[in-house]
């Protein structure tokens, strides 16, 4: 016998209590809890995510699209980065100002390689407020997953209120599983010794925000 | 201590070792005190608590009373999206199939993302015996390793270390793994963190394979899910070009919807966060980002076991946050190394038994590591009654009974160790049957009260040895009630003994 046969045999014979008709979507789970915690505009839901995104030690920016370009200059210069790695859906505007050199997403790219690089700039699938939580659902915009890892600085832009969801539940009903998906809450950070929180271990160790707002709010997350 | 849980000794012996040491006990309850309240706060954020619990249990229940299905479903869905499915019944099995999958690929060294079902198995050491070498990669995980340690707390496996113990094991053994910790290295966690940074970089840039757990499997879509804090998991998850997950076949939930159940209730419940800084998912494989090959162990080893027991299988519900080991006032004070296997804890205490079988003398123990007092199961975000199942154990363990050992029912004799506790149990019954006898005894016991010792000799020894012997009273209850309320009548019907 297979031990796939024997484990399954195990779990049936183990399971002889229950009646053999149950189906199991008949067992009940009541599903009574929020879907969103408290009422709130999007103005005030965009204002939860940067106060929440905040608390968790991402520094947090506003910007239009008119200044965007510029922002996205600034505080990579401020970085002093050199070379910023950009997947190859994101928009050109974005980085249409920058002094640094782009590095683009592609899969011959070593892990090595991404590691000299300086900083990375994506957009996001979907922005939780209530848990300063950005999904990136690696989506033309946001590139391999690695980009967002290994580089010690990530600039992530969000379009709000677009791609702004109140919950955790809010955000599961827009993403897709089929999708490799990062969720990222704050920089990389531990609390192993003695439990005192140290930002930055192997993911970046600073993470930035851009919410962007107005002019053509651009696609709504994949899906 | 070494790698591996062998030969630990039963839980009173280990724990009366832990409790004598001050500086584990200093660092434990700093640790335990710190992460109770702010998981408290986090958890009053959301009104809804109550219910996301009892949704959580349920979605549990339903997944664990039909886990067959379930099971079938999660491999059809993991193989459509290119993954490869193994099913292990035990330990062993999972060992040899992992062993066989690193071979395949030609490497010797592989990196682990910190996984309970991987230490479970003891596969680290598996693999050394084949000759790879495992590399642990959450910072907890790496203390222990590199001090030749074993993990004392689920979700904090080094929290028994306080920072210079931490540097000093840096300082004398990161050199032998790869890089070396950088000299003049401080004490500061900020500093210590770092040198964990430079010394893994390197893993995690040149690993080929990998090998995690993880937190959920959905059925429905095939995917797996990891929660993390560090990157080290993402690190594991997404370079390398081969990654094996070990998992237990209890982490499945049916759909994808379910995860924003588990997904609230995880991280406040374990770190405390609204949301822990990284959770991956993934399903199968993707095109050009990520391993190109995944493959997918699902784990037995006694699960199939404990779900035969229908006041035991609800320890299948754990999703491993550690609250209640930061709850339990046994494990602040008796220490993780205690409860002898990765699960420490009250969810220790009834999870091991039950995977392992109640016959040994560290397994028939555990169900005695509580003082009952309930706190593990108010803190519980899937509300598993452990008080309800160590009592069930306990009683397994004195009375023997019915049972399942991989996949077999057998029936268990008393343990041995409890012949004498069984013993006073039938000369009490006895002399309850008895009122006359009763009282006299009392009678005697109340005069006699100033020469009783305050241990016990022969088998009540180890009992007083932890405990103040009741004081008995100069006159007992019934000669009190009998005194000032009585009527007189009661002697009389009950064998008429006088006063």
């Amino acid at each position: 016998m297979s031990s796939r046969d024997e484990v399954l045999g195990r779990v049936r014979r183990a399971l002889a209590d229950v009646p053999g008709g149950e189906r199991p979507e008949r067992v009940p789970v009541r599903r009574d809890y929020r879907r969103v915690h408290g009422s709130r505009t999007a103005e005030e839901t965009v204002e939860l995510l940067a106060e929440n995104l905040a608390d968790y030690r991402a520094v947090v920016h506003r910007s239009d699209t008119e200044g965007l370009a510029v922002l996205i200059r600034t505080l990579l210069a401020r970085r002093g980065a050199r070379t910023v790695a950009v997947p190859q859906g994101l928009e050109p505007w974005w980085m249409a100002a920058a002094d640094a050199a782009l590095v683009e997403d592609r899969a011959a790219t070593t892990a090595r390689e991404l590691d000299t690089v300086d900083s990375v700039v994506t957009g996001c699938a979907v922005a939780v407020a209530e848990t300063g939580t950005l999904v990136l659902d690696a989506g033309p915009d946001q590139g391999r997953r690695r980009i967002t890892l290994v580089p010690d600085h990530h600039l992530c832009v969000v379009r709000v209120p677009d791609q702004v969801v109140g919950s955790v539940p809010e955000a599961l009903a827009r993403l897709d599983p089929r999708r490799p998906l990062t969720w990222i809450s704050g920089p990389s950070a531990t609390s192993d010794i003695e439990l005192d929180r140290v930002e930055g271990v192997h993911g970046p160790r600073t993470l930035e925000v851009i919410l962007l707002t107005g002019g053509g709010a651009g696609p709504l997350p994949s899906r | 201590m070494n790698g591996a849980y062998l030969g630990m000794p039963a839980f009173p012996r280990a724990a009366a070792a832990a409790t004598r040491d001050g500086r584990l006990r200093a660092n434990l309850t700093h640790a335990t005190h710190t992460i109770r309240d702010k998981r408290a706060r986090a958890v009053a954020e959301l009104d809804d608590w109550a219910q996301l619990r009892a949704a959580g249990a349920a979605v549990k229940d339903r997944t664990l009373r039909h886990l067959d299905h379930y099971l079938e479903q999660l491999e059809a869905a993991v193989t459509a999206a290119g993954g490869q499915v193994h099913w292990a019944a035990d330990a062993e099995e999972a060992n040899r199939i992992v062993t066989e999958l690193v071979r395949e690929t030609g490497e010797r060294e592989v990196v682990k993302v910190k996984s309970m079902a991987t230490q479970e198995i003891g596969l680290n050491e598996a693999l050394a015996e084949a000759g790879i070498r495992a590399y642990e990669t959450d910072l907890a995980e790496l203390i222990v390793q590199l001090g030749n340690d074993l993990p004392s707390h689920i979700l904090v496996p080094a929290i028994h270390r306080n920072r210079s113990e931490i540097r000093d094991i840096f300082l004398a053994e990161m050199g032998r793994w790869g890089r070396p910790a950088p000299e003049g290295l401080s004490d500061s966690p900020a500093e210590l963190a770092e040198a964990a940074r430079l010394h893994l970089r390197e893993k995690f840039l040149s690993a080929k394979v990998a090998i995690s757990g993880a937190n959920f499997m959905v059925a429905e879509t095939g995917t797996l899910v990891v929660v993390e804090s560090e990157g080290n998991g993402r690190m594991c998850l997404t370079l390398p070009e081969t990654l094996i997950s070990v998992v237990g076949i209890e982490k499945t939930v049916p759909t994808w919807q379910d995860l924003e159940i588990f997904l609230q209730l995880l991280p406040r419940s374990s770190t405390a966060e609204r949301m822990n800084p990284y959770t991956s998912t993934w399903t199968g494989t993707t095109d050009g980002d990520g391993p190109g090959t995944f493959h997918l162990v699902l784990l037995d080893n006694g699960r199939t076991d404990t779900l035969a027991d229908t006041v035991g299988r609800q320890a299948l519900r754990c999703i491993r946050c550690s609250a209640c080991l930061n709850v339990c006032p046994v494990y602040e004070r008796a220490g993780g190394h205690a409860y002898g296997s990765p699960y420490p804890g009250p969810i220790g205490a009834i999870l091991t038994p039950q995977l392992r079988g109640v016959e040994g003398a560290l397994e028939s123990s555990l169900p005695y590591a509580s003082s009952l007092c309930g706190a593990c199961y108010e803190v519980c975000p899937v509300a598993i009654d452990i008080p309800e199942v160590l009592v069930h154990l306990r009683e397994r363990v004195v009375e023997g009974g019915e049972v399942t050992r991989r996949g077999t029912r057998a029936v268990l004799r008393p343990a041995r160790g409890h012949a004498a506790e069984r013993a006073a149990m039938r000369a009490a019954g006895w002399v309850f049957d008895r009122p006359g006898v009763l009282r006299a005894g009392m009678r005697l016991a109340a005069r006699t009260r100033r020469l009783h010792p305050r241990r016990l000799p022969g088998p009540g020894r180890a009992w007083s040895q932890t405990r103040e012997l009741p004081a008995v009273p100069a006159e007992s209850f019934r000669d009190w009630w009998q005194r000032t309320r009585g009527t007189g009548t009661e002697s009389a019907r009950q064998g008429g003994e006088g006063t």
